[in-house]
């Protein structure tokens, strides 16, 4: 391990939508200017920085998490047994063959807890690793960047979330690279809480809205439980500046800073068009997205 | 019928198109906000709330003076819930599934279950809807039980509108199980498409019929219809991007209250659902016909 100090930066917003990425995007450009980021992306379940950054990978890693059961129809004895000791529903009696009936199990809804496999007295259950999703490492024009795609319906984000973290860790060490800028999931859950665990400062993203404003005080008091210092950044001020006032009063009661603020601006959406970061582009909000990252800084 | 609000993206419009639908909906409704994490539909309303409970999940509880320190229980546990170096075992509640696991291998029965509060659910009544939502604890990390105990408040027979969480990954899937159609909320921008098509897969996976909404129409480009068009996917509604839409969700305003002429708008997007419904149910009888 290098001794230098890394910075790690995870960009969250408790609602969706506030414009954490274009945000983040536009943090990975200034960032490059001195040439010292890591990139990560950890909204793993729907992952939409590769959209602007254009990412080449370099390498793909499959996820592999936890197990799965799978009854083997033909030593099954049709007790049931494993049906009544599921906690989640996972397991459903298919067909009733001359009266022994057959169980199989739902991928989706199964856990991967291996009750099932346990208790069945035929050991009719096996337990394969499962595959949940793909994480990679790549080169941008802002560095590298660690990235992943969670499978479909697919559990355990909060692990994905960890070896995305890791990897960037492991990469901005090596590398000598003094920045890590973290693209968060939404909400205060186990993803949440997985991307901001031991980061050096959370900004938070939100929007002037009775919805920015009661997501935003649940992610507040998530990232004091878990002691990261917060800053609060209010996007589309403009749309209500009276709500953006009280937002700010209310983060700073809640002892976070506030960052600045992020004006209205339809460009943003012509910069994502253009596959391009806001601040690559003259949008009059890049000013403001540029003062942000200098008031992060401090 | 069972309709479930959702989006692959966050911050497209669910929660304005879930309560704007339950207030054009005509009769009485049930409108239930299973994004535990980040409820949001009770901010539209003013009424007191009827009934809160709390939510509890069941953790291992070990009975010291029974346990001889085997280690079955943390060799088992795939959540790395309850460890155990020969001494007593350790329990991290917040890491359990709720599987029962431990209990079930222990040796000597040592292993019982407790309650732990991982949130609380609340019921509103209001005029012609019932708001029901969960809410979930700070700290607490699995939404998935809180949202399948919401959706058991659910009374049978009485139309629903599930206002889902973003995203394609557990909770989301949790919420759409069991609805009979999804109204998937985009926006047409590369995200909005690009998280659209995840969405589109995780319902065809699920098989449960859906059409789109499309919202803030006007910003952005015309991908999301030309991929909708290709594939076949209906379009249910298109929603402007009108500044004053936003103003008012900001302040906590029904869009239907606060810019009348857009009235109609949602009551035809309720008449495209029950259509689309309609065309589904005739062609799953057809098919059972067959």
């Amino acid at each position: 391990m290098s001794g230098a100090r890394i910075e790690e930066l995870v960009v969250i917003s408790g609602k969706g939508g506030t414009g954490k990425t274009s945000l983040t995007a536009s943090f990975a450009v200034l960032a490059a200017l001195s040439g010292s980021a890591v990139i990560a992306d950890c909204d793993v379940d729907a992952a939409d920085l590769h959209l602007v950054l254009a990412p080449r990978v370099l390498e793909r890693h499959g996820f592999k998490s936890g197990h799965e059961a799978l009854i083997r129809n033909e030593d099954c004895a049709g007790c049931g047994m494993c049906r009544e000791y599921c906690r989640f529903d996972a397991i459903g009696m298919v067909r009733e063959a001359n009266g022994i009936p057959t169980f199989a199990v739902d991928p989706i809804s199964c856990e991967g807890c291996g009750v099932c496999v346990r208790l069945c007295p035929v050991k009719a259950i096996d337990f394969p690793d499962r595959v949940c999703g793909e994480w990679m490492v790549s080169d941008t024009r802002c560095g590298p960047m660690v990235h992943a795609r969670l499978g479909l319906a697919a559990e355990n984000s909060g692990k994905l979330v960890s070896i995305v973290r890791r990897e960037a860790r492991r990469i901005a060490e090596e590398k000598g690279k003094g920045v890590i800028i973290v693209d968060g999931p939404p909400g205060i859950g186990c993803p949440v809480i997985s991307s901001l665990t031991g980061a050096s400062q959370v900004l938070v993203v939100t929007e002037p809205s009775v919805s920015g404003e009661h997501d935003l005080e649940r992610v507040l008091a998530l990232s004091k439980h878990f002691s990261i210092p917060a800053a609060v950044c209010v996007n589309k001020w403009d749309i209500n500046p009276e709500m953006a006032e009280r937002i700010e009063k209310m983060a700073c009661g809640a002892g976070a800073r506030v960052a600045g603020r992020i004006r209205y601006d339809s460009a943003v959406t012509t910069a994502q068009l253009r596959e391009l970061a806001v601040v690559e582009t003259d949008a009059p909000s890049a000013e403001d997205m540029r003062r942000v990252w200098i008031n992060l800084a401090r | 019928m069972i309709l479930a609000v959702a989006s692959g993206k966050g911050g497209t419009g669910k929660t304005t198109v879930a309560v704007n639908l339950a207030s054009v909906y005509g009769a009485p409704v049930q409108l239930v906000d299973c994004d535990v994490e980040e409820p949001n539909s009770h901010l539209f309303f003013r009424g007191t709330v009827t009934e809160r409970e709390t939510f509890a999940i069941p953790v291992p509880h070990v009975d010291e003076s029974l346990c001889d320190g085997c280690g079955e229980c943390g060799r088992f546990c795939r959540y790395s819930a309850i460890v155990s170096f020969g001494s007593n075992p350790i329990v991290f509640p917040e890491m359990c599934h709720g599987c029962g696991g431990c209990m079930e291998v222990c040796p000597r029965k040592a292993i019982s279950e407790v309650d732990k509060r991982i949130g609380e659910i609340e019921s509103t009544r209001l005029e012609k809807i019932t708001l029901i939502q969960g809410r979930l604890d700070i700290g607490a990390a699995m939404a998935p039980p809180l949202i399948r105990a919401v959706k058991a408040r659910l009374q049978e027979g009485l139309p629903a509108i599930l206002d889902a969480p973003p995203g394609t990954s557990c909770p989301v899937i949790t919420t759409l199980r069991g609805a009979d159609l999804v109204v998937l909320v985009t926006e047409p921008t590369p995200f909005g498409l690009h998280d659209l098509k995840l969405a589109v897969e995780m319902v065809r996976e699920l098989r449960i019929p859906f059409g789109v909404v499309v919202n803030r129409m006007g910003i952005g480009d015309n991908r999301v219809h030309a991929f909708c068009a290709k594939v076949g996917i209906t379009i249910l509604l298109e929603i402007p991007d009108d500044r004053r839409i936003a103003e008012s969700c900001s302040r906590g305003e029904l869009v239907v209250d606060a810019l009348p002429e857009y009235r109609s708008l949602f009551a035809t997007l309720l008449w495209n659902i029950r259509e689309l419904r309609g065309m589904e149910m005739g062609v799953s009888n057809v098919r059972s016909a067959n």
